[in-house]
């Protein structure tokens, strides 16, 4: 199987989806002739012609409304946001009319949009390239959100996601775009082509949407996590040399319950971690909801490592990015805890 | 107009309640008067369409000008029939929501001429994204008047399942879109619509309805760029009558010419159409369709009338607007117009036009106690409650089905 980075895998995702499906449209700002500004469409229109992946105006309400009345007449659009930070434009589209239009219509009409879109820190964005607004979407029902962590899953969660009949919210976390982050800010770029999920068949696969990963089998507490920081995750536990069973949520709207309360029972100890800042944040919902599943097996608080209640920093980004450091205090916290 | 020095402004309607509405400042063009260029001339070459007012029938009731459709006394009769029966159901619905039978209900009183005349120019197989007050369009296209009151009164055969407040129809089998009641939304929506049916090779178009105050939302700004942008298939109507709940349609317009004259700068065909003559909106209608279906594109169009009654029961138009406004408004009432338009060819008479208005007053009434035998919002029977965790994804989810097991349905 050849190794691709996570750009390279979502492009076969796309190359799949166009190839076996007429229905398959690509749109964005920059996404046709370009191939998006960090290149996930490019060649696609070259290869699929113009009508089937192409350049959308400045307009994100705009890119997510046309997606939606396609739907509706039997396509099944991947809508490009390019940047997490820029979806709030679409976000009435989205919220009341992408989400709902099954549910108000009674299923008479409905719209299974992917709207892909780069997502959260670590590059040096700033305030308006870094967010991570996945908690915004996971509270509006209706809409799956996904934030795959590897290119293995990107493509197959993509391709699941449009042979979907839901509309799906998916984030790319752009850090790990071109290779894991362990969290240390300086420590040089390692390759997909050194990591297992790098592996990435040519062909035509699906991961089910909705099932999470233990990526790291342990008995001495329990990590959940999306996106980028499970490999923040995994290098925070063997540097600190702590036993963390870590589990790589992948699916947000519908989370995988069963194994998270599993896991949960097994270890009595949590971490709950994300990007975003900690208010409301994704994390919250977890916390509450293993509390009420797991309550009679929990030995130590349920622990929140999350962003700060802040916009995204530029200069200090480090100091908001929950990397490798903070992620060994939070492990070592949750298991000292008696 | 400036005196020199900049000052703060904020623009407010000529009449108030207990002012004497006056529409003699409105410079309208007079019926027949207007063009009609080829439906595939370019926007460019055809502006003044967007200043003036295409009108076909005139003072006299007579169909003059080039714009006149020509359309078979049956055809007329027809449009007329759906226009009394667009009229006599919403009075009846209003009165029945004033007796508690339904949450909310919302006229076109005035206005039916829009939603009646539109729809009969364009195919069944269009596909159209209404706003809240194109109920004219369902009759237009023969929907089930029982299963339309059936959705009004939320009861167990709503084919929404009561999940719409009344009058936020949607009609899949009538290529009727679901009315969002978030406005402006489906601007664009009908444009990606469009899109697809063109992407499909279809001979299909959409058109989709705003009212004067949603051009100055934002989707009105998403939906005139893609429409251009990708030359889709779709007509753009802006209903211009004059009133958005209580606030007047200058708040929206600001110092443009008209509303129409908006469409220009998106390089779209850009027409102004006497919103209350059937004929002219008609034939705008069909022009635009053409034009679509041949591949020049969209037709951005502002139909100018008036909303007649309140914009919904619940607010009252006297408390900001003089009561009186549309007996005096310019443009006379679009049922009394087409109604005297058939009398002086000969092909109708009071008689006749006092059946009809029997005739749909008794099948309404009939039909209501069709739709109330299904049940009522207050007194039930309603789709079962199990409903509500349906539809929300294509399959119910642990979340959902844990909810649902709370409920105990």
């Amino acid at each position: 199987m050849p190794a691709m980075n996570m750009l390279q895998a979502l492009n076969s995702a796309m190359d799949v989806l166009l190839d076996k499906h007429p229905e398959t449209v690509i749109f964005g700002e920059d996404s046709g002739y370009f191939g998006g500004v960090f290149g996930a469409t490019q060649g696609l229109q070259k290869k699929y012609g113009l009508d089937r992946v192409f350049d959308a105006p400045i307009n994100e309400a705009a890119i997510a409304a046309m997606a939606i009345g396609m739907a509706a007449k039997g396509l099944k659009p991947i809508a490009e946001i390019q940047f997490a930070d820029y979806i709030f434009p679409a976000f009435d589209q989205i919220v009341s009319e992408m989400s709902r239009l099954r549910y108000r219509s009674a299923g008479q009409f409905v719209s299974p949009v992917v709207v892909r879109s780069p997502w959260g820190g670590g590059i040096r964005g700033g305030q308006t390239h870094s967010m991570s607004p996945e908690a915004f979407f996971t509270h509006v029902p209706g809409v799956k959100v996904v934030v795959p962590s590897n290119p293995y899953d990107a493509k197959g969660m993509l391709i699941a996601a449009s042979e979907g009949d839901d509309p799906v919210i998916f984030f790319e976390p752009k850090r790990i775009y071109n290779g894991p982050f362990d969290g240390v800010p300086d420590a040089p770029l390692s390759s997909w082509a050194r990591h297992p999920k790098g592996e990435v068949p040519e062909g035509h696969y699906r991961v089910e949407l909705g099932k999470a990963e233990i990526v790291r089998e342990g008995e001495a507490c329990t990590v959940i996590t999306y996106g980028t920081l499970v490999h923040v995750a995994v290098n925070a536990a063997e540097k600190a040399g702590i036993d963390a069973e870590i589990i790589d949520l992948k699916t947000l709207a519908p989370y995988d319950i069963e194994t998270i309360v599993a896991s949960v029972n097994k270890t009595g100890r949590v971490v709950v971690a994300h990007e975003a800042p900690r208010t409301s944040g994704f994390g919250a919902e977890l916390a509450a909801q293993i509390q009420e599943e797991c309550f009679y097996a929990l030995e130590a608080p349920i622990f929140r490592l999350t962003g700060w209640d802040t916009p995204y920093p530029h200069a200090h980004e480090w100091a908001y990015f929950p990397g490798q450091a903070r992620f060994i205090r939070a492990l070592q916290t949750v298991t000292e805890a008696r | 107009m400036s005196n020199g020095q900049s000052r703060f402004h904020v623009p407010a309607p000529p009449f108030r309640p207990g002012d004497a509405p006056d529409f003699s400042h409105l410079d309208l063009q007079k019926a027949g008067e207007a063009k009609r260029p080829d439906p595939l001339t370019a926007a460019s070459k055809m502006t003044d369409l967007a200043f003036g007012l295409i009108g076909v029938l005139d003072h006299n009731h007579q169909a003059v000008g080039e714009w006149d459709p020509r359309l078979a006394p049956e055809m007329l009769r027809e449009g007329l029939s759906h226009m009394v029966l667009t009229r006599i159901y919403d009075a009846r619905m209003l009165k029945l929501q004033r007796q508690g039978k339904m949450s909310f209900y919302m006229k076109s009183l005035g206005e039916e001429a829009v939603a009646v005349a539109g729809a009969m120019a364009l195919n069944f197989s269009d596909t159209v994204f209404p706003s809240y007050r194109q109920q004219g369009i369902l009759f237009a296209r023969g929907r089930n008047i029982v299963d339309m009151m059936c959705h009004c009164i939320s009861n167990s055969r709503d084919n929404l399942k009561g999940r719409q407040l009344p009058v936020h129809y949607t009609w899949a089998e009538g290529n009727f879109f679901s009315i969002s009641g978030n406005l402006g939304t489906q601007f664009p929506q009908a444009v990606g619509y469009a899109m697809a049916c063109a992407y499909k090779g279809e001979d299909t178009i959409t058109a989709s309805w705003i009212g004067d105050g949603t051009t100055a939302a934002p989707d009105f700004h998403a939906a005139m760029t893609l429409a251009s942008t990708y030359r889709a298939p779709v007509i753009l109507n802006v209903v211009n009558n004059q009133w958005a709940i209580s606030t007047y349609q200058g708040i929206a317009k600001g110092d443009a010419a008209t509303f129409a004259s908006k469409g220009l700068g998106y390089g779209l065909a850009s027409l102004r159409v006497d919103g209350n003559d059937f004929l002219a909106v008609y034939a705008a209608t069909k022009w635009a369709a053409d034009r679509a279906r041949k591949g020049g594109g969209a037709t951005f169009i502002e139909l100018f009338t008036y909303r007649a009654d309140a914009h919904s029961t619940s607010d009252d138009p006297a408390r900001y607007r003089p009561k009186n406004e549309f007996e005096v408004w310019p443009l006379g009432d679009p049922i009394e117009r087409l109604k005297n338009h058939l009398i002086g060819l000969g092909e109708w008479d009071e008689d006749r036009h006092a059946k009809l208005e029997e005739q749909m007053t008794a099948l309404v009434v009939k039909s209501y106690k069709e739709a109330e035998s299904h049940g009522t919002l207050h007194d039930g029977p309603l789709s079962p409650t199990h409903t509500i965790f349906e539809d929300v994804y294509a399959t119910e989810d642990w979340r959902l089905r844990r909810q649902r097991q709370d409920l105990g349905v």
